[in-house]
């Protein structure tokens, strides 16, 4: 079976060893360290609290409770419901037809379906507004944002459809259910995780979304908060702002927390890969390729298009190479730092979250998924006022960038990590133990080279992440550091289309071996143990 | 096992190598070779704090850097949001200069008490209609307010007489503003310094019911060009650098110069000021000098920017309605009042 990618969340049922507690690694130390992991996350939270707590109330209620709250409000929502339903649907459908059907070149479009990833979704908004200037608003935000996110949905999905036994839905179809009925009876509720994991992501994402938002003229609280910062900094208009956006996350949260339910989800037997017998599609190919062309051309080739036509004619375009390449190296740089620190951060959370299930580690984990839940904007200014305050001598430095980076994207790598190690038995570690190793030997002997693929494809999807994030890079990065990602975004919003270019395509390119490391996460066959 | 961690290794050393490397780019990266034509007393490198835009900056920079052999390193980013970052830093501030685009941020900044007083060499070239009488900081540039409309859709019988009329029913929907930036709110606080609360928190009520928010003049230039809108409050560089590109973006779209000292034909100042925990505040003086000589306004006026300069006598270039002709209102650059414009702003719902 393959690690699901993506999968966050505690899922339910991944039966605790009850016998690893006393073998394997020292439970309290895990503990610990995931705690601090934990609370680093807590550190923007704290501040907007702290900010709002030395508000008085009246000025508070004043800006919370005003027509403009309910208005941004009402968008948030709306486009989280859209296009959260929008990339269940297609993420859902793409990976059924890629896993589970006799598609052919269904390895070019499991790849071609993850691509997107690559693109960041601002520079996807401009390519769009560029192509359909009227798209702007709620539908432009719709369409971009579901085309950006949908990925977000597929790999997760096409990975637990991979990995799931056949057997359940073959002895349905023996007992005489359709197909159609078959998959919504039985393999539909088998991918709750992963359905209920990629739809949390997408709608995080889209809270916390800026970039593109901000290119499509459609107002959500993220944007408000950003307008609010650009006019006032972190006076209270913004910690209002960022507090009622931290409450919207809290309440995403805890309701996938409630959506997973206390099901239990049998573990699937690490023996059961036995190929699927695809789906013949007959006549229903050519309308199964079409939507996937159309699926695929519209994430991916139309910013790509327009990227390239802005380069050929932009009436601005003479980059300076040397810039171009030092540019593409910090992001290169910081991306790499970023990717290997929050990996490494990832592990006590996500070892905690199998091997110790219970309050604390869900506890622990919530925490590192609030990070995806606020602004960068927010944790980038709550960093800013904790390095004046609390560590003058980091203030500025490319530490403080990578330590938003890891608040932002702590989760992709815990989420990893929580799949890779769900597929290592505890016995191994216990086996090991016995065998008269150290906790820390078992740990850097045992564990982590098993964990190597699931590392790998969180610390791609953290790579993806760090490479392409705008506002905290344009707020913290150190002086005189551009990225790929803000120097696009200050051409953009110049008039110059053309200079922009370049470091679009530059950004595509950098993310596209990472979207491939995700995209081949999903594809892993069983590993066996060293 | 071992060909693993030699991969992890190796890429371990190429993210450590990659980012030592990115950290040690700077972007002041000018030549400084033939260093101190005149930069007597004045050496090594500043920060700058920078919220102008980036290309005429760095154009500026460069010159700088040649004449004297200083070298400049660029901090970017928006007039509010590193005003309000300085005021934060207080004196931790690693910036020696700031710059913006409008003057609000100026004064948020010189109302903390950071600014050192500019040194005369560089205020006595500007008059005093552009630079605070308290001398904590100069105008160096400056842009009009224009009304961006697009002829198609509005004839010349239809165009407003006031900005304040854009608050009046027939205008609903049909023009853009960047209500969230800088630029929109430096507008705003000459309204209110010009027309008092009252009337600027009604037109705020008037704008929030009629205006679509962009995210910027460009933004706007562009759907008013597309036909998307009607017309756009912007400054009048946006138009003519397009212009003088390739008008891609401006071929439909006229200008209309409110004139008559009407709130709408608002000159806004770009701000330059010496902090006054600036580490090397020679350097920083030269620099603020250096923007508003001859040869600094020269580059300004030279360039594909195509703003206003407004000091040494240095006329703006042939593509640019002069500033006499603008019949702009009289405006204290040093009490524009950025703060209650946003909370204003935050009443009306606009931001």
């Amino acid at each position: 079976m393959s690690a699901p990618v993506l999968t966050p969340g505690p899922v339910a049922g991944a039966a605790p060893s009850g016998r690893a507690g006393r073998r394997g690694l020292p439970a309290s130390g895990a503990g610990l360290l995931a705690l601090v992991v934990g609370l680093l996350s807590l550190v923007p939270l704290a501040v907007v609290v702290q900010a709002l707590a030395t508000t008085p109330w009246a000025t508070t209620r004043a800006l919370v409770l005003r027509p403009r709250t309910l208005e941004l409000l009402t968008n948030t929502a709306a486009l989280v419901g859209g296009a959260v339903t929008l990339s269940l649907v297609l993420g859902v459908g793409a990976a059924w037809l890629v896993t589970r059907t006799d598609l052919p070149a269904s390895r070019f479009w499991h790849a071609a379906l993850v691509a997107p990833l690559a693109v960041p979704a601002f520079v996807s908004a401009y390519a769009w507004s560029s192509v359909l200037p009227t798209a702007d608003g709620y539908d432009g935000a719709l369409l971009v944002t579901t085309l950006a996110y949908a990925p977000l949905v597929y790999v997760p999905v096409a990975a637990a459809l991979r990995g799931l036994d056949p057997a359940q839905a073959e002895v349905a179809s023996a007992l005489g259910l359709s197909p159609a009925a078959a998959f919504r009876r039985v393999t539909l509720p088998q991918l709750r995780p992963a359905l209920l994991g990629g739809a949390l992501l997408v709608a995080l994402h889209l809270v916390a979304e800026f970039g593109a938002l901000a290119l499509l003229r459609f107002p959500t609280l993220s944007t408000a908060v950003y307008d609010q910062f650009r006019s006032s900094f972190s006076g209270p208009a913004s910690t209002s702002m960022a507090a009622v956006l931290v409450v919207v996350s809290l309440v995403l949260l805890g309701g996938e927390l409630g959506l997973q339910g206390r099901g239990r989800y049998a573990a699937v037997g690490r023996g059961a890969t036995r190929p699927v017998a695809p789906v013949r599609l007959g006549a229903r190919r050519v309308p199964a390729l079409l939507a996937l062309t159309a699926l695929v051309a519209a994430s991916v080739l139309v910013p790509l298009v327009v990227i390239g036509r802005w380069w050929l004619d932009g009436s601005s375009s003479s980059v300076d190479p040397g810039l171009l390449l030092g540019t593409a190296a910090s992001s290169l740089g910081l991306g790499l730092v970023a990717a290997l620190v929050v990996v490494l951060a990832a592990v006590p959370v996500a070892w905690l979250a199998v091997r110790r299930p219970g309050p604390l580690s869900v506890l622990v984990e919530r925490l590192t998924f609030l990070g995806t839940g606020l602004p960068g904007i927010v944790v980038a200014l709550s960093l800013v006022t904790v390095g004046l305050r609390v560590v003058p001598g980091l203030y500025q430095s490319p530490v403080m960038l990578v330590a938003a980076y890891g608040v932002l994207f702590l989760p992709r790598a815990v989420v990893s990590l929580t799949a890779g190690l769900k597929q290592l038995p505890p016995v191994v570690e216990e086996a090991a133990a016995t065998l008269g190793l150290r906790p820390l030997s078992v740990l850097r002997r045992v564990v982590l080279p098993a964990l190597a693929p699931a590392a790998g494809a969180g610390a791609a999807l953290v790579f993806l992440g760090a490479s392409t994030e705008l506002t905290a890079t344009l707020l913290l990065s150190p002086l005189g550091t551009r990225t790929l990602a803000t120097e696009f975004w200050s051409h953009s919003s110049a008039v110059e289309y053309g200079a922009a270019a370049p470091y679009a395509a530059l950004l595509v390119l950098l993310c596209a071996p990472a979207a491939w490391l995700v995209a081949r996460g999903g594809n892993d066959a069983t590993r066996r143990l060293p | 096992m071992l060909r693993r961690r030699a991969v992890l290794a190796a890429i371990g050393a190429s993210a450590l190598a990659a980012t030592l490397a990115a950290c040690g780019s700077t972007t002041g990266e000018a030549a400084g070779g033939a260093a101190a034509t005149d930069g007597a007393g004045a050496s090594g490198s500043i920060v700058v704090y920078n919220a102008q835009h980036e290309d005429l900056v760095q154009e500026l920079v460069d010159g700088f850097t040649k004449q004297t052999g200083i070298q400049v390193t660029l901090r970017n980013g928006d007039d509010a949001e590193l005003g309000n970052q300085l005021v934060q830093e207080g004196s931790a501030s690693p910036a020696d200069v700031f710059l913006t685009e409008n003057s609000p941020s100026m004064d948020l900044v010189a109302g903390a008490g950071l600014f050192a007083p500019v040194s005369s060499t560089a205020s006595d070239a500007v008059p005093a209609a552009y630079r605070p009488s308290t001398g904590t900081w100069t105008g160096w540039a400056a842009r009009a307010t224009v009304f961006a409309y697009n002829p198609s859709k509005v004839s010349s019988g239809q165009l407003p007489a006031s900005l304040l009329d854009l608050a009046q029913p027939q205008w609903k929907g049909r023009f853009g503003i960047a209500a969230g930036g800088a630029d929109f709110q430096a507008i705003v606080s000459a309204v209110l310094s010009l027309e008092g609360e009252a009337a600027t928190q009604q037109w705020l009520t008037g704008l929030k019911a009629n205006a679509k928010v962009y995210q910027g003049n460009t933004a706007i230039m562009k759907a008013v060009n597309a036909g998307e809108l009607d017309a756009g409050v912007i400054y009048h560089y946006y138009w003519a650098k397009d212009r003088a590109e390739s008008g891609a973006n401006s071929s439909s779209v006229e200008l209309h110069y409110f004139g008559k000292q009407d709130p709408g034909a608002f000159l806004s100042v770009s701000g330059a000021g010496v902090l006054k925990s600036a580490k090397n505040p020679a350097a920083a003086q030269k620099f603020v000098e250096f923007l508003t000589s001859k040869a600094g306004q020269e580059i300004l006026a030279n360039s594909s920017a195509l703003e206003y300069p407004i000091a040494s006598d240095v006329a703006p270039g042939p593509k640019l309605k002069p500033i006499a002709d603008l019949q702009a209102p009289t405006v204290d650059v040093a009490g524009l009042n950025g703060k209650q414009v946003v909370s204003m702003m935050q009443q009306a719902g606009l931001i």
